[in-house]
């Protein structure tokens, strides 16, 4: 098993045929996705051709899923018509939605994240890596060939920060790794991955990263406390980001005490969450649990 | 980005909100005349995008147009917060009854807009909220209803505001959205001795990422300019996502994560970033030229690490992108590449067949880290 994704999802790529849509489209299917159509209403009724495998275009979300059962669509349309994208696919009753695109305007994700929480869909994202279950689906723009399967969960808000761990953790692997996503409001949180880690019997350890900004660390270490069995190991960055100033994703801003990188440390720590102080670190830690586990 | 006490204003009076009359200068002679055809008497209130101005003594009241002048002139230039004062607004004084704060804020983890009214305005709101929480009424807005009368009205009952405030509260709540703000606060909102509800200060954030829908600013925003940092203008003309910091050790990263996480990992070497600067995914060779310049023209730089991890992006790609850019800069400083990921061996080699003097290559992140220090300190 693996979290949100395996290797049973049918997966729509819905602005598969834009550039950016074509190349991770290929990705994916490389590494095992999948794929079973592409969304473009002006181009319905075409395919496209990835290598050895013609992926068909459809008109609509619905149309795809009734055609294919895909059960999960990863949105690559640009910020403009994301909300209108991720609002056709809740419509359609898909069960989730991972949002890609960067740049949505936060009032458009306020809408659309209300609207999937009210038809049942699960949102992860925007600006996010998508999520990988390694050796059996890949959703989004995660690199495939930067480690294997395993048994240690991930959860990060950052892309980079997530390649930099599984590639670190490449000897051991991953069940899955989900990449939430760096805007200030974001569908599946920390916690919600925490719950459906813990809830997975494949997944034996739990990798949480998180940055300045906001107070989701925090939340996290409480529920961590609270329902979480399994030992996590953490990685917080943003120590030396001074305050006021946006660090690149719209989340990673400090403002007064709440949300520095020492408060959500101390947080972690004082729920039993090891933290490291680098990636390598992190890393090390995440070994050392495990082999003292497995005495 | 943030908008000045000036323009969140002209924006309010736009939407139909009471505000004080008020001119702009950005000189103490028209400071002068602005008073004067204001009335005389005025508050004079500097024009930065900070919050504790009143305490620096940049808001001060005139009595009359030379008044005025000399306090413009007072203002003028005075350095609040490391924010300097280039233009002053003077407003029509108006007579208080009695003061209030509204706003609407973003909740991040409930991902919802947040109204938050209190009759005890004026002051420091997060002062009141933390001794008086019972005195701060917070609700969240549901986006598909947004804030008409009705809700305004109960929003302004329960924070024990004048029901005439609701009025107020429902064309805030459309500068949040037309304007696609993601903060907007009145504070104080007051009730003048003559019964109006006036806006008398504001802050308005907008979202950068709406910039696309909303021209009215500009792209650059508005005089940002004036308070940004020379390095820092020089960057974003480049279109570079780059924060100047105090340190000595440039950094350039991919990833907004990673790039912190640089940060930290050289301070924890016990040397001093000298920046942020993440060059995304694509890290072609004319944004690894662009940063390098950006970063090798900062004086307080003694080395620089280039810290990439490939995972889309192949390493070879980006060495071919530094190699290229030795090419149009001329490196001056220490340069240590830690490349990692994706095509990392081949990117390397490409790295050491350049073999320039002042680049050196670590296989780790942290080892590139503690180099990259030693190197800075040995300057």
């Amino acid at each position: 098993m693996a979290i949100y994704l395996t290797k049973e999802s049918k997966v729509l790529v819905q602005g598969m045929t834009g550039a950016e849509g074509m190349k991770h489209t290929r990705r994916m299917l490389a590494a095992g996705t999948d794929v079973v159509g592409g969304v473009n209403p002006r181009k319905a009724g075409r395919s496209v051709d990835f290598d050895d495998r013609a992926v068909p275009v459809f008109g609509s979300v619905r149309e795809g899923m009734d055609v294919t059962g895909a059960d999960v669509t990863v949105v690559f349309v640009p910020p403009a018509f994301s909300k209108a994208a991720v609002m056709e696919a809740a419509d359609a009753g898909i069960g989730l939605a991972v949002v890609i695109t960067e740049g949505i305007p936060v009032h458009d994700s306020v809408v659309f994240h209300a609207y999937a929480e009210r038809h049942g869909t699960r949102v992860i994202g925007p600006n996010c890596p998508g999520l990988i279950s390694p050796g059996q689906s890949n959703a989004g723009i995660i690199p495939a060939d930067i480690t294997k399967p395993g048994r240690v969960g991930l959860v990060s808000k950052s892309g980079t920060l997530t390649y930099q761990l599984m590639y670190e953790l490449r000897d051991t692997g991953f069940s899955t790794c989900v990449g939430i996503g760096g805007d200030p409001v974001v569908g599946t949180t920390h916690i919600d991955c925490l719950g459906a880690f813990e809830a997975d019997p494949d997944t034996e350890l739990i990798v949480l990263i998180g940055e300045i900004g906001g107070d989701a660390e925090e939340r996290a270490a409480a529920c961590i406390k609270e329902s979480v069995s399994k030992p996590v190991v953490a990685y917080i960055a943003g120590f030396t980001a001074p305050e006021g100033r946006t660090m690149g994703h719209a989340g990673a801003i400090v403002s007064g005490a709440s949300g520095t990188a020492a408060a959500k440390k101390s947080a972690l720590e004082a729920a039993g969450v090891q933290v490291g102080n680098t990636p390598t670190e992190t890393a090390q830690l995440v070994l050392e649990r495990l082999a003292a586990a497995s005495r | 980005m943030d908008l000045y006490e000036h323009q969140a204003r002209e924006l309010f009076e736009e939407y139909g909100i009471l505000v004080p009359r008020a001119e702009v200068a950005d000189s103490a002679k028209e400071a002068r005349a602005s008073a004067a055809r204001l009335g005389g008497r005025v508050v004079v209130k500097a024009q930065v995008k900070t919050g504790g101005r009143g305490k620096a003594g940049g808001v001060k009241f005139a009595r009359d147009p030379a008044a005025a002048e000399l306090t413009a002139r007072q203002i003028l230039g005075m350095d609040i917060k490391g924010h300097t004062v280039h233009s002053v607004m003077l407003a029509q004084p108006v007579d208080i009854d009695s003061e209030f704060y509204v706003s609407y804020v973003l909740d991040r983890s409930q991902g919802r807009f947040l109204a938050i009214a209190s009759a005890e305005g004026g002051m420091d709101i997060e002062e009141v909220a933390a001794t008086r929480p019972e005195a701060v009424v917070r609700m969240a807005i549901d986006p598909f209803e947004g804030v008409p009368h009705k809700k305004a009205a109960g929003i302004a009952a329960a924070a024990g505001l004048p029901a005439s405030a609701a009025d107020t509260l429902t064309a805030l709540w459309s500068v949040l959205i037309r304007e696609d703000a993601l903060l907007v606060e009145v504070n104080p909102l007051v009730r003048t001795a003559q019964g109006q509800i006036l806006a008398l200060d504001g802050k308005v954030t907008l979202d950068d990422n709406a910039s696309f829908r909303q021209t009215r600013w500009g792209a650059q925003g508005p005089a940002d300019r004036h308070e940004a940092d020379e390095l820092e203008a020089a960057a974003a003309a480049k279109g570079l996502n780059y924060v100047k910091l105090d340190g000595e050790v440039g950094v350039i990263g991919n990833g907004a994560g990673l790039v912190m996480s640089t940060l930290d990992v050289v301070a924890g070497c016990g040397a001093r970033p000298a920046n942020f600067l993440d060059i995304g995914g694509g890290a072609s060779a004319q944004i690894m030229a662009d940063g390098l310049s950006v970063i090798l023209s900062d004086p307080s730089v003694t080395a620089v690490f280039v810290n990439v991890f490939g995972g889309i992006t192949a390493c070879d790609a980006v060495a071919d992108g530094i190699v290229r850019a030795l090419e149009s800069v001329r490196l001056t400083k220490p340069l240590v590449v830690r490349l990692d990921g994706n095509n990392a061996a081949r990117g390397r080699a490409i790295l050491d067949e350049r073999a320039h003097p002042l680049v050196e290559q670590a296989t780790t992140m942290d080892g590139a880290a503690r180099r990259a220090a030693e190197l800075a300190h040995a300057a």
